[in-house]
């Protein structure tokens, strides 16, 4: 008869220490880069973790079992969108067992609704084409005016689900603005002198960013969106490239440099390995070191080849 | 002759006034007093402020996705019912277009695939096997969500010997009590190869362990219900799956209500840092077989799974090496037979669209443990994209009977439309 009470202080015990006196809104992002935002707006109301790494081709996640279990106890997924994820959260989302983020939920948010969304493709398109978005190029968190628009909704959808942090969270957004404003007034200098500089990319990840710092892609090393290089295809970008001048080949980190090394050793090309998301290199650690890092990678190049 | 000359007159002295006008009234008041200044710094910023949200308008416009307006609630197309009808008795005023409104309920349609899977064999295989050509199967997939509450899917397959649905079920993700609810035709959650579609399959065919012990072909598949929930732990994925069914495939045969099949399955997976994994599971299942009332079969399994994947090179590089082992018992009036059988395979991914693979095979009989089946196999896939797969398979299978057969069997996989993500 001793034994019950024991259990009952035991489980009152428990309960008390699992309890989070403050307890934080928990928020599981499907990349690094969303991840980074929502704890810029979310300080310390929010727990975030992401699910795919920066240094991860975020078309091919793998739906692990341990995902499920991060989604399981998630009050927000915040995604990508566009298709970009369509691969491997669907069925992580399924088997969470968590209302709370299933699409449609209030603990859904889809970062590209309210972001401006490039490539948007007109008229028909098939598989022929490669592995097209039909929504829209997902890669848009690389414009920094993209960046605080995401900011914005997670501010809105954050406030939502926490309204008496409504003020903290508005004031955090605020700060990451003027910050953001100060860093891109910077970024964008950096780039002025090379406006029109033509580049040559791996895949497709790279329209916000060209179009926001005045890079012209002329080209890219897979024939078609995830279809590997192929010999002509990649004879003929030579040609390109050598035609218009082009020397400098940015290459996602997920991607085999052999191809592009060859096209660079034909070309006089320089090739960065330019890593698309926050922890793509050890030194991205937010969304501002992310352009400040691809940024300075970029001019360096810029400077060494005499690209133009 | 008056009007060009009286027009160009007015332009003559607008455009004076323009010249002079603007300058001179900029001029001849140099001495704007300070509250004047003000004013107009006031009224600038103003109209600097007005611009500003017109262009964070024009931003927000451009950057809105399209979305077209779903449903019929905007603008219900109509037309007019001809002159006289209501006077025959007919309608009157404007009726309802429904064609036009319903074509936008178009959204709600499932997605949908189709998958085929062209297998052609070469060699001597005296007890049958393959045949040299054959569209193995070819498999529609219908799926969608269903409410707020479901989802659904639908797999039907039509092979050269059967037109059949493999799966369709409902899915209740977020069921009361952390339950994951299905119910529906289902393949039976017993270990891993027996709940992959015939695309998913590592190998052109199923294993020797399965054509003997767990349902041939066709494998384990019935229709019922499948219970799954979490055991939450802070150590790995720990998921246990119960199932009942009416126990009625190729292994079970109830005859009566009462006469159900049940499957239990537990998982345990954990990540070994961020590129590697195991998963490990172990699976049973009861019900009653042919041999007449009382007669029960029993399955037993045990699989394990080690996955490699190098995360900066995930699209390159590979490693899978599996292992599932079946225990059977079979109640018969003679007495109790018990049969064991195993596979053994690993998956080797060295480039792109390479694809190396191995597996070996030993399964004794369901019926007859003391005639026992050994085989092993080597495999190339080449993958054109993630929608078609390219296969060569080298097959030596030494038969109970004492015969080996030495086959190579070559399958196309090409899958069109949109196939829901695999499970993992």
């Amino acid at each position: 008869m001793t034994r019950m009470p024991t259990i009952a202080t035991l489980g009152l015990i428990l309960l008390v220490a699992v309890t989070p006196l403050h307890a934080a809104i928990r928020v599981v992002t499907t990349i690094e880069d969303l991840a980074t935002l929502t704890r810029e707006v979310g300080g310390d109301k929010v727990e975030v973790e992401a699910l795919a790494r920066g240094y991860q081709d975020p078309h091919f996640v793998e739906a692990k079992p341990s995902f499920i279990l991060k989604l399981h106890s998630a009050d927000l997924l915040v995604l990508v969108g566009r298709d970009l994820e369509i691969g491997w959260l669907p069925p992580l989302i399924q088997q969470s067992r968590n209302k709370k983020v299933q699409e449609g939920a209030a603990g859904y948010l889809d970062a590209s609704l309210t972001v401006r969304i490039l490539e948007m493709p007109t008229g028909q398109i098939t598989r022929a084409m490669g592995d097209v978005h039909p929504l829209g190029n997902p890669h848009y968190w690389l414009d920094p005016d993209n960046g605080r628009r995401v900011a914005a909704a997670i501010r809105d959808k954050l406030s939502a689900m926490s309204p008496d942090d409504t003020a903290y969270f508005a004031s955090r957004y605020d700060d990451f603005d003027k910050r953001l404003a100060a860093a891109a007034k910077r970024w964008d200098a950096l780039m002025a002198p090379y406006k029109g500089l033509k580049v040559v990319t791996y895949h497709r990840s790279w329209p916000n960013f060209a179009e926001r710092f005045g890079l012209e892609v002329v080209g890219y090393v897979e024939p078609r969106p995830g279809i590997p290089p192929s010999p002509s295809h990649t004879l003929e970008l030579i040609a390109t490239m050598k035609q218009l001048g082009v020397k400098i080949l940015l290459v996602e980190p997920y991607f085999d440099l052999k191809t592009p090394q060859s096209v660079a050793r034909n070309t006089g090309a320089k090739v960065l390995v330019m890593p698309p998301s926050v922890g793509g290199e050890k030194e991205i650690t937010d969304y501002f070191t992310l352009f400040d890092y691809d940024i300075g990678l970029l001019v360096a190049a810029i400077k060494e080849t005499g690209a133009h | 002759m008056r009007r060009p000359t009286s027009l160009r007159t007015v332009l003559l002295t607008a455009g004076l006034g323009l010249m002079l006008g603007i300058p001179s009234g900029a001029l001849a008041q140099p001495a704007a007093s300070a509250e004047e200044v003000e004013q107009l710094k006031s009224q600038i910023a103003a109209l600097q402020a007005q611009v500003n949200e017109l262009a964070a308008k024009v931003e927000a416009l451009q950057a809105a996705p399209v979305v077209p307006a779903p449903g019929p609630a905007t603008g219900a197309e109509t037309a007019a019912v001809p002159a006289g009808a209501a006077g025959a008795g007919g309608p009157s005023g404007n009726l309802p277009l429904y064609g036009g409104a319903a074509s936008r309920s178009k959204v709600f349609n499932p997605d949908i695939s189709a998958i085929g899977d062209f297998v052609g064999a070469i060699g001597k295989s005296p007890g049958g096997g393959e045949p040299s050509l054959e569209l193995h199967e070819a498999e529609f997939g219908f799926q969608a969500i269903v409410d707020p509450y479901a989802r659904a899917d639908f797999f039907l397959t039509y092979g050269p010997d059967e037109i059949g649905v493999e799966e369709a079920y409902i899915t209740f993700p977020t069921a009361p009590g952390g339950f994951l609810l299905k119910a529906g035709k289902l393949r039976d959650a017993f270990g891993k190869m027996n709940a992959m579609h015939i695309h998913m399959l590592p190998f052109t065919d199923r294993p020797l362990v399965t054509q003997n012990l767990t349902g041939g072909e066709e494998g384990l598949a019935d229709y019922g219900v499948s219970l799954a929930h979490l055991i939450p732990n802070p150590w790995l994925f720990l998921e246990a799956t119960g199932q009942v069914y009416r126990g009625q495939n190729e292994v079970f045969s109830g005859e009566t209500r009462a006469d159900l099949s049940y499957v239990g399955h537990l998982r345990a997976y954990r990540d070994l840092g961020d590129s590697s994994n195991v998963d490990l599971g172990g699976s049973i299942a009861y019900g009653s077989n042919d041999s007449g009332p009382g007669f029960h079969t029993r399955l037993l399994g045990v699989d394990a799974t080690y996955r490699w994947r190098p995360l900066r090179r995930a699209i390159y590089r590979r490693f899978l090496g599996r292992t599932e082992l079946v225990w059977s018992r079979l109640d018969e009036p003679i007495g109790a037979q018990n049969a064991f059988g195993l596979y053994v395979l690993a998956e080797y991914q060295f480039a792109r669209r390479w694809i190396a693979g191995g597996r070996f095979d030993y399964s004794e009989r369901a019926t007859d443990p003391s005639l026992v089946d050994k085989g092993a196999s080597l495999l190339l896939t080449y993958w054109p994209s993630e929608f078609s797969q390219i296969r060569g398979q080298y097959r030596r299978t030494h038969r109970g009977e004492g015969r080996t057969d030495n086959e190579f069997l070559f399958q196309f996989l090409f899958s069109i439309g949109a196939h829901g993500a695999h499970i993992f």
